[in-house]
């Protein structure tokens, strides 16, 4: 069976548009949220990691005149750009365009009347992938807040399947009205930044970002490999996680059983750490099942809020640099244990030796998705 | 096992033209145009009892009848679930932006808002029969045998599922075309993007 490696990542986010600038942030604790006043017509005050808007039109400016493009397709395009640019073989069939996303385009339902196409998921793709000439029919994952982790499972699964040899993954979703109200609705919305696994975590702060990652069969220059996957629901409520975390623990061990690795190999976990109740005890609760309750952990969410389709894959690009650096970056927000049940979660930015990293996700549906990662020495 | 198995189609229900129809039989026909009346009179004439029913959107309801029809006499619990459509949930986004639109009468509803992902009727099916199983929700411009055979097989040829129920769930503004499958390691009908051409199309 075709080996599945990642050779090239990047990612826009309110932390920078590229990953060396984003790590650093990291490092120096510097979070993207911020409290804004003006993101909903409602005006109400509320914690958020938004793009800024004259950034983002300068970056773009630099690659594109082209002005029809939305605010997403911008930052989708300046994700992929850089992977695409080096990227030395003729786009075919063999290469794929795999997009991840939630609500996509979703802001086009504001200002449409009745006309609905720019709000389809397919047309989004078509748009990202005219722009680079992709001439693979566009792969669409909606697969809830798992979507951009799940993306890299099934660009992985596809190609062990040979029906391509490589596969352009990006994942993103932005900022809107439509998943604000959403969230808050669900009383879900933290009035201060999320704090993920803390005694003193109020709920979820939203995100927006894109990242994207080149997965292929040949590893040539490959930045990690990918060696296991699991992607399993919970089959026990559509809005909230199940209490035992079934979902996630069977989508860990049938990632660890592809890997042929055991829970005492895993040097780190990117966990998903919503920063709501029931989310982060579940996952410590999964975990726990698992014997993986030392493996120091972190969730991105304080630096970056939960940016939603795209959190998976955001994720994972700064997760793949913790296992190129041998740093484990610390979860910020954290202070003192809200779980019931024991974890590491990493307090301070440190060394460690890693060969091998998890990434997880939940998401509404009962959704979960596991994947680990090997070092390629 | 290797990446090579031939698989098979064991079961096919299609759901269009106000007709239900499983392995090529009429299993429930009606006169009624719109979806939100079908979906009540087949759910009635099936005899299913699961008031969770009727909180779902038109999309879980499309996807869950489907699902009824070709897991009534399934013992399988390892079966992945695998579905794609065009419209995403642009059926209920609609009518939860509608709920925001005027901040006069602002009023984002949770109980709309969770149906605005596609693979909440995934979940739904998943909690119906107890499917602690592999799961995804793809949306293409059309029905894609291709992708979604290469997904399926590579499924079941890696061990990740015994079996796998596919389905193509388009609705948008009561207009609907379901179109649901059974794959297995076992049976006589080849599974590959030509049979699922062939009865996609029928």
């Amino acid at each position: 069976m075709n080996e599945v490696f990642i050779t090239g990542t990047n990612c826009i986010t309110p932390l920078g548009f590229d990953v060396t600038t984003n790590i650093d942030n990291i490092v120096n604790g510097v979070s993207g949220i911020r409290q804004h006043q003006h993101l909903t017509k409602m005006g109400l005050p509320f914690y958020a990691a938004a793009v800024d808007n004259a950034e983002l039109d300068k970056a773009f400016a630099a690659i594109s005149s082209e002005s029809s493009y939305s605010r997403l397709e911008k930052m989708m395009i300046l994700a992929l750009s850089p992977i695409v640019r080096t990227f030395q073989k003729p786009l075919n069939d063999k290469t794929a365009f795999i997009l991840s996303t939630t609500k996509g385009n979703i802001a086009a339902l504001e200002n449409t009347d009745g006309h609905i196409e720019s709000a389809h998921l397919s047309q989004l793709a078509k748009n990202v992938a005219a722009f680079f000439q992709f001439s693979a029919e566009p792969i669409v994952i909606s697969n809830a807040c798992v979507s951009g982790v799940l993306a890299i499972s099934v660009a992985k699964r596809l190609i062990q399947s040979g029906m391509y040899e490589n596969a352009f993954v990006v994942a993103g979703d932005e900022l809107t009205e439509f998943v604000l109200s959403g969230f808050s609705s669900f009383q879900a919305m933290s009035d201060e930044p999320c704090k993920p696994y803390s005694k003193n975590r109020k709920g979820v702060t939203l995100g927006e970002a894109t990242a994207a990652v080149l997965v292929t069969s040949n590893c040539e220059n490959a930045k990690a490999k990918i060696i296991g996957d699991g992607s399993i629901n919970d089959a026990n409520h559509i809005s909230g996680p199940s209490r035992t975390g079934e979902g996630l623990f069977r989508s860990i061990e049938s990632a660890m059983k592809e890997a042929k690795i055991g829970p005492q190999q895993i040097d780190y976990i990117s966990a998903h750490g919503t920063a709501t109740p029931f989310n982060d005890e579940m996952e410590a609760v999964a975990l726990n099942r698992l014997h993986l309750q030392n493996v120091p952990m972190n969730s991105l969410k304080g630096f970056y809020g939960h940016t939603l389709g795209a959190s998976g894959l955001l994720e994972t690009v700064i997760g793949i640099e913790s296992l190129l650096q041998n740093k484990l970056f610390q979860s910020l927000g954290y202070d003192e244990s809200g779980v019931s049940q024991s974890i590491n979660v990493i307090e301070k930015t440190s060394e460690k030796n890693i060969q091998y990293f998890l990434k997880t996700a939940s998401g509404f549906g009962g959704c979960n998705t596991a994947v680990i990662f090997e070092k390629v020495n | 096992m290797t990446l090579e198995n031939q698989n098979y189609i064991t079961a096919i229900c299609s759901i269009r033209n106000n007709e239900i129809i499983l392995d090529g039989k009429l299993v429930f026909k009606t006169e009624t145009l719109d979806f939100s009346d079908f979906s009540k009179k087949a759910y009635q004439h099936l005899g299913i009892s699961y008031p969770k029913f009727f909180k779902m959107d038109n999309l879980s309801k499309l996807a869950f009848l489907g699902a009824e029809m070709l897991l009534q006499n399934e013992q399988e619990s390892d079966m992945a679930l695998v579905f794609a459509n065009r419209s995403s949930s642009l059926d209920t986004d609609v009518k939860y932006q509608k709920s925001i639109a005027d901040t006069a009468n602002y009023f984002p509803s949770p109980a709309v808002f969770v149906y605005t992902l596609p693979n909440i009727c995934i979940g739904e099916i998943s909690i119906r029969h107890q499917l602690k199983s592999e799961n995804s929700f793809f949306i293409f411009d059309a029905f894609n045998p291709q992708l979604m055979a290469n997904y399926a097989d590579v499924l079941i040829n890696t061990g990740k599922a015994t079996k796998v129920l596919c389905g193509w769930t388009e609705i948008f503004n009561e207009e609907y075309n379901a179109f649901l499958y059974l794959v297995a390691a076992e049976g006589t009908l080849t599974h590959n993007k030509h049979s699922l051409e062939t009865a996609y199309n029928e």
